[in-house]
């Protein structure tokens, strides 16, 4: 028969074994081979890989590393938030295929660090020598439970609000920034100001998007959250919690939730159209309305957070332990964080600093925005951060973050009564702690 | 194979065989030895993913796990103690049985009929069959996006459709009723022409003389379809109810998708109230949020052995259904 032969050495019974143990090690060996080798020639051509959630407006910054180290390449990969999280855990339990520098938000932060083994402890490359320029809660946000630096923190979000002038105006209310903001020194007068927006506002807006984000930031603003110091979660017994419960469930009764959940396609839909007045404004959301609103330039401004002071997410940069270039790794966490590349990232897009050298700074202090009616952002978030408290995260912040708003969330459907939802809460949660 | 009866050289060229022919035990080696060895890449793939993953998810379900933790102590049957008492796990399993069974019945009625009637001689036969499968080959996540902005609260076109005949606008993600119907309208879309292409394939070998015995002895293509379709094409139903059954135990995709619509939160939950989260969605929420993975993993044996029992139900189910005719 004409069928060539292919294996000439080998027995006949072992070729296809061979083909299948071949294309196991082919299928194998693109996760795990050391494709760019050791740390060894400072030389060596090297491909360090950033995994984030969004856009951290890093893109600059890996230009000018390139400048002190011509050698190291960067590639930059985006996921969505939940994705991001999710797949780096994935990532780490397989020890394979984790970025060499991988964010973590403060949502997540402490389940991670709860893991210091799975990832370089930082003080092995003297990043220990950075606490001192950070607040210091921020700082503590990315140490192990064992004293291991896991993370050092790029932004923080100390809390402020953003609304709409040209509604506010359609509404009769006033549209300065310091007339509004005494429209609203505490969460009762945020409500009253909702009251009078919605009797006469425009159809089809509504004074906020949903209550998840403005429950998150009351909670933000108390001493003790979701979380005592012991790790315990005490979601049951702390009065700050039931509150902002209360609070939040107030709004949705008085009707001044457009019913529109954060990060879902009809959000970014909600910005677009106006849907909504006001909108909690963590440091790093005036990003995401700048990205969102296009067409509402110069419509928007920013006044202060009913309720004083607190904060609503942030970032860490880690380096995963199954990094291949942990020591590159880490001088690039060192300088994407370092106070110069933190003033540049809030002058492009917005993130506030965690350096608090840098609030005193004139660059960062009379910073102004266009988009938002030239309000003083450098300001109006210096003084959220200074004023900040800070508060304890527990390892499951984020499910219990979830329970509770899934609460106001059958509350807003329709599906429960106030009661019958915090009830339920209070059992989903024991089941998460 | 004259290549084995040729003279053995020295000096081997390129597709002369090196074992001499001397060699009887070589010979019976091969005999005995290389099917089994031609087969084995299939089971060698087969047993790496599929029989251990299988057995180490049963090892890992009797530790609690955390996904990232390097610690993780045996606690034997515990986690199949908790899920048993696990009111959201029987939810979930609820829901997946719910939205199987709109989403397959349906189906596969619908994918019945439209292969009947594109079981005869048509314009154009190719351009119809293309059509049935080009909704599976587009990608789930594209699909759900679609749909779920169709059923979207506020902007959504079902909802504006509701409007203007006067029938009151529907919060679908909210109620667990108005959910699953959406959920298995999806899926309906994607697998309805798959199956009726599969059907029709069948069809197509049932002999043409059965029909027209049939036509002359005056029954109706209804007819036709109950008595003479059916029954002969019995074994290619079972064989898509056990796939699509199998299937819609599975679904993840499209009540994730569908709950990111509500937030962040609610897509993994599926709701806020889980009114729509389905056993391999509550799998990836313990697993993978909360990263319980020992926990996930004894849910996903509990699924397994759930998959099993309703496959095995639904195959005695269509076996006794006896049409007309008696194969």
């Amino acid at each position: 028969m004409g069928i060539p032969r292919t294996g000439r050495r080998i027995p006949r019974p072992l070729a296809p074994m061979l083909a299948a143990a071949l294309f196991a090690l082919t299928a194998c060996g693109g996760g795990s081979s050391p494709a760019t080798g050791g740390s060894a020639a400072p030389a060596e051509k090297i491909k360090l890989t950033v995994g984030l959630f969004g856009d951290f407006g890093f893109k600059p910054l890996y230009e000018e590393f390139r400048k002190t180290h011509p050698n190291i390449e960067i590639e930059e990969r985006q996921a969505a938030y939940a994705d991001h999280h999710t797949n780096l855990a994935a990532h780490l339990a397989t020890g394979a295929g984790a970025a060499d520098v991988e964010g973590i938000e403060v949502g997540f932060v402490s389940q991670f660090t709860a893991q210091p083994d799975r990832f370089q402890d930082l003080r092995q490359y003297g990043l220990d020598k950075r606490q001192g320029d950070y607040l210091d809660w921020k700082w503590q946000q990315g140490v192990a439970p064992n004293g291991a630096v896991v993370g050092l923190g790029t932004d923080i979000g100390g809390l402020a609000m953003c609304y709409r002038t040209d509604l506010f105006k359609k509404a009769g209310l006033p549209t300065g920034r310091d007339e509004v903001s005494a429209l609203w020194p505490t969460w009762d007068g945020y409500i009253e100001t909702g009251k009078k927006f919605s009797a006469a506002s425009p159809a089809g807006t509504k004074f906020f998007d949903s209550p998840g984000e403005i429950m998150r930031a009351i909670i933000a603003q108390a001493p003790v959250g979701v979380y005592d110091a012991q790790d315990k979660v005490v979601v049951a017994t702390n009065p700050d919690v039931k509150r902002a419960w209360d609070l939040s469930v107030r709004m949705i009764q008085e009707g001044l939730s457009a019913k529109i959940g954060a990060w879902t396609p009809e959000w970014n839909t909600g910005f677009a159209k106006g849907s909504f007045a006001t909108i909690i404004c963590p440091a790093w959301m005036t990003a995401y309305i700048q990205d969102q609103a296009k067409n509402a330039a110069g419509k928007w401004d920013i006044a202060t957070v009913p309720g004083g002071a607190g904060n609503a997410g942030g970032t860490h940069l880690t380096v995963p332990k199954q990094s291949k270039h942990p020591k590159e790794a880490a001088e690039l966490v060192d300088f994407l964080t370092s106070a110069d590349s933190q003033a540049a990232v809030f002058k492009a897009i917005g993130n506030f600093p965690s350096i608090p050298a840098l609030y005193d700074q004139p660059d960062i202090r009379d910073f102004t925005k266009d988009f938002f009616n030239g309000a003083p952002v450098g300001k109006i978030y210096s003084d959220a951060a200074k004023n900040l408290k800070p508060q304890h995260l527990g390892p499951k912040e984020g499910d219990v973050r979830t329970a509770i708003g899934n609460g106001l969330g059958r509350v807003e459907q329709g599906k429960q009564a106030p009661e019958q939802a915090w009830a339920q809460v209070l059992k989903d949660v024991e089941n998460v702690g | 194979m004259p290549v084995a009866h040729r003279a053995p050289k020295p000096e081997s060229p390129p597709r002369a065989r090196p074992a001499a022919p001397s060699s009887p035990w070589r010979h019976r080696l091969d005999r005995t030895v290389s099917p089994y060895a031609y087969v084995a890449p299939f089971f060698l793939l087969f047993a790496a993913f599929g029989v251990f993953p299988l057995i180490y998810t049963a090892w890992v379900s009797l530790h609690d796990w955390n996904l990232l933790s390097s610690a993780n102590p045996f606690v034997g049957l515990d986690n199949y103690g908790r899920l048993f008492s696990d009111g959201y796990f029987w939810n979930a399993a609820f829901n997946t049985l719910s939205i199987g069974v709109l989403s397959a019945v349906p189906q596969l009625a619908l994918a019945l009929v439209l292969a009947h009637l594109l079981n005869r001689p048509l314009r154009a036969q190719t351009l119809f069959r293309i059509t049935l499968l080009l909704p599976n080959v587009t990608s789930v996540v594209a699909v759900v996006v679609i749909f779920s902005q169709l059923f979207g609260r506020d902007f959504g076109l079902v909802n504006a459709l509701l409007d203007l005949v006067g029938i009151d606008r529907v919060y679908w993600q909210a109620d667990v009723a108005s959910s699953h119907v959406a959920i298995a309208i999806m899926i309906m879309w994607r697998w309805t022409g798959y199956n009726a292409l599969i059907y029709l394939a069948a069809m197509q070998a049932v002999p043409r003389e059965i029909y027209e015995a049939a036509t002359i002895d005056g029954a109706s293509a209804a007819r036709q379809l109950w008595s003479v379709t059916i029954p002969m094409i019995r074994p290619t139903v079972i064989f898509t109810v056990i796939v699509t059954t199998i299937g819609s135990m599975q679904i993840i995709a499209e009540p994730l998708l569908f709950g990111a619509q509500v937030s962040n939160g609610a897509a993994t939950t599926g709701g806020t109230d889980r009114q729509f989260q389905t056993l391999a969605l509550y799998l990836y929420e313990k697993g993978f949020r909360s990263f319980e993975f020992g926990y996930a993993s004894a849910a996903a044996w509990v699924m397994f052995l759930l998959v099993v029992v309703v496959v095995g139900f639904n195959y005695l189910l269509v076996r006794r259904m006896r049409g007309g005719l008696d194969v």
